[in-house]
């Protein structure tokens, strides 16, 4: 049984190399198809890993409360716009919620930061010490705020990397002071430069950490109060705002849900309605993110599967000319004792060999998907730098990930397309009469 | 009495038109005894290729028995059918039919596989059959590069690999030119002197009063079944 196969695929190879352009471009199709479905898929999971490491670097047990300016009010006449968290909300939700392990509020201002001539326009954010971990900050010299530092309301600072060298070039900081609008603070420590968050799917804005001076919280409450005045195109607007940002953690996974609608319901009590506040839940999004996925995998196997159909189609185009054009051939066969199983299983084999080849050079174009994404890249780097920046971040930075199961899936998937397309003209080769085979010219 | 190659029993065939019933044969019966040479004759239209698919198997009778070797072959299935054409009919053909794609070895060893026969003594026979019909140094050409004469002998080795019960050929010589006409007649007859039973379908009369028996069919009767006195030189 197995030297009959053997021998069969032999000579479909044989059959084969009568017309090797034909077969080679035969061949083509399933590779293209065959590589596609590899790309798509390690397309689709480098897009989504790239998203989920994102919301997970917010902190699955998190759940972020901030405060949104609402939408502008038709009396414009007020003077003072006052919205958004406050610490009524935030003592309120420590004592309502026990399931908070704990709170991180945040405030921060844009701000001239200046230290001698030199002059910042920065971001200064009034925070506790654990505003370092929920950042994943890295200290380049001294050290983060500390908890003694909130208590005591100690005029101190940290400075983010691109703030101290604008301010002190390359002197040391430490233990230097800089000055915001009136008050004096003592630099303990510098930030390593830190890369800028990329905005996830609309509900968290992107941050950019290089203009950023932290000081405790406590010590700007105390400081700055919570009107501020900006001049902005020749108008003086003021907002009143207590809090920009609470990141509230709960103890485990399970207790997100119910803690984030907990939440919601006395953020509704106290704001009456108003909306100027959100909840982001990254393990929603996370979860949503787990969604999408699907979605994309799903469509991305879509178009896959159009392409291997394609190629299959090109199989059986071409052994349905194969089959018309050796219809002698097939006369002669049956008249020599060829059953019909053994001119279906001639020319099976010859679509097999096609669409095993086709399936195998496709895994050897599916594994080249990282190299040539790259090699994309650096040619649209370099010659179209400007339509390079348009992308989004995640387009660009985003490395295709293999999933190992794609490429036994896509050599099954090209040989059942060998079987399935070969099937019917090698069927329609058996079902010839062999009286009338034999007399074709 | 001889053993039976093939044995024909008021053999009818008809062919359903649009309409209308062809009778290409219609009741013919005779006997071809192991190790006779017979051609069967006759003008087209007489049924002669009817009578030759029938004797090769390729087709059923509509009414009538054939026994090939002993054996019924008038109702079996496709694959019976294709199994007795394996085992026990050498095909010659008029047009050759070799395949292309193949060299001249491999097209002899083409019925071994429908018998299931590749062991190596059956291919040494191969080998032999091709020096036989003095092509053996010709192995691994194509039949492009063969002259008719040669293909031709390709073709009687090949129709003799699986050791058929008897040689069906249709009009063998029908492409040839008379010197090639002969010597392909040379080995059919050397052939029938070893023991071989061959069948020969022409329209050639040069041909048919080379076999030692004639069948003469008209509108699909036999008109004649006679023996040849003058092969016997």
């Amino acid at each position: 049984m197995l030297y009959i196969w053997l021998r069969t695929f032999q000579l479909g190879f044989k059959s084969l190399m009568l017309h090797p352009m034909r077969s080679l471009l035969t061949i083509l199709g399933i590779f293209i198809g065959v590589s596609s479905v590899i790309w798509l898929l390690a397309i689709g999971e480098g897009i989504s890993r790239k998203s989920q490491e994102q919301i997970e670097s917010l902190g699955a047990t998190n759940i972020i409360v901030q405060s949104i300016k609402p939408p502008d009010d038709t009396t414009t006449n007020v003077r003072v716009l006052i919205y958004g968290l406050t610490r009524y909300d935030y003592e309120k939700i420590l004592e309502g919620v026990p399931s908070v392990k704990e709170a991180f509020p945040i405030r921060e201002i844009q701000q001239r930061i200046s230290s001698g001539d030199a002059i910042v326009e920065g971001r200064l954010v009034g925070c506790t010490p654990h505003y370092q971990d929920a950042n994943s900050l890295k200290m380049a010299r001294g050290a983060f705020l500390t908890e003694v530092d909130c208590r005591t309301k100690m005029n101190r600072c940290v400075l983010s990397a691109n703030v101290a060298t604008e301010l002190f070039g390359f002197e040391n900081p430490l233990g230097r002071t800089v000055r915001v609008g009136r008050y004096i603070y003592v630099v303990i420590g510098v930030a390593h430069p830190k890369t800028a968050s990329a905005a996830i799917g609309g509900t968290f804005a992107s941050q950019d950490y290089s203009r950023d001076v932290y000081i405790p919280i406590q010590t700007f409450w105390s400081e700055f109060g919570d009107r501020i005045s900006t001049s902005r195109s020749g108008s003086r607007e003021t907002t009143q705002i207590e809090i920009n940002q609470i990141t509230f953690q709960v103890e485990s996974i399970h207790d997100v849900h119910p803690t984030s609608e907990l939440i919601k319901f006395i953020l509704r009590q106290n704001h009456h309605g108003k909306e100027d506040w959100s909840v982001t839940v990254p393990l929603e999004l996370l979860e949503q993110a787990q969604t999408t996925k699907m979605m994309f995998m799903l469509f991305m196997g879509l178009i896959a599967a159009i392409s291997l159909a394609v190629g299959g189609i090109g199989i059986m185009n071409i052994m349905l000319a194969t089959v018309t054009e050796r219809t002698r051939e097939i006369g002669i066969r049956r008249a020599l004792g060829a059953k019909r199983g053994d001119i279906i299983r001639q020319f099976l084999a010859e679509t097999i060999t096609l669409s095993v080849l086709g399936g195998a050079t496709g895994i050897l174009g599916g594994l080249l998907c990282r190299p040539f994404t790259e090699l994309i890249r650096f040619i649209l780097n370099t010659y179209f730098p400007s339509v390079m920046a348009q992308l989004p971040e995640l387009i660009t930075t985003m490395a295709p990930i293999l999933v190992p199961w794609s490429i036994p899936l896509a050599f099954l998937i090209s040989v059942t397309i060998g079987v399935v397309f070969g099937l019917y003209p090698a069927r329609r080769a058996a079902a010839m009469d062999p009286i009338e085979a034999l007399r074709h010219e | 009495m001889t053993e039976l190659a093939a044995s024909l029993v008021d053999v009818q065939k008809h062919y359903f038109l649009t309409g209308e019933t062809v009778k290409a044969l219609r009741g013919v019966s005779f006997d071809v005894p192991k190790g006779d040479f017979l051609s069967i004759m006759g003008a087209s239209g007489s049924g002669k290729s009817t009578l030759l698919n029938l004797l090769g198997c390729l087709d059923p009778p509509t009414f009538g028995k054939i026994f090939l070797d002993g054996e019924d072959v008038s109702r079996m299935s496709d694959d019976q059918l294709s199994e007795i054409r394996a085992k026990k009919i050498g095909f010659i053909f008029q047009a050759y039919n070799l395949i292309p794609q193949l060299t001249v070895l491999e097209n002899i060893e083409v019925p071994l596989h429908y018998t299931g026969r590749t062991s190596p003594e059956d291919r040494a026979r191969c080998l032999e059959l091709a020096h036989m019909v003095g092509l053996g140094d010709r192995l691994g050409h194509r039949s492009y590069q063969l002259s008719g004469g040669q293909q031709q002998r390709v073709g009687i080795a090949r129709s003799l690999v699986n050791d058929p019960t008897f040689i069906l050929a249709d009009e063998p010589t029908g492409n040839l030119d008379t010197k090639t006409t002969d010597e392909i007649l040379d080995i059919l007859r050397n052939l029938n002197e070893a023991g071989k039973t061959i069948i020969i379908v022409t329209h050639e009369p040069e041909v048919g009063k080379q076999t030692k028996r004639t069948i003469r069919l008209r509108d699909g009767l036999i008109m004649s079944d006679e023996r040849n006195y003058d092969t016997s030189r």
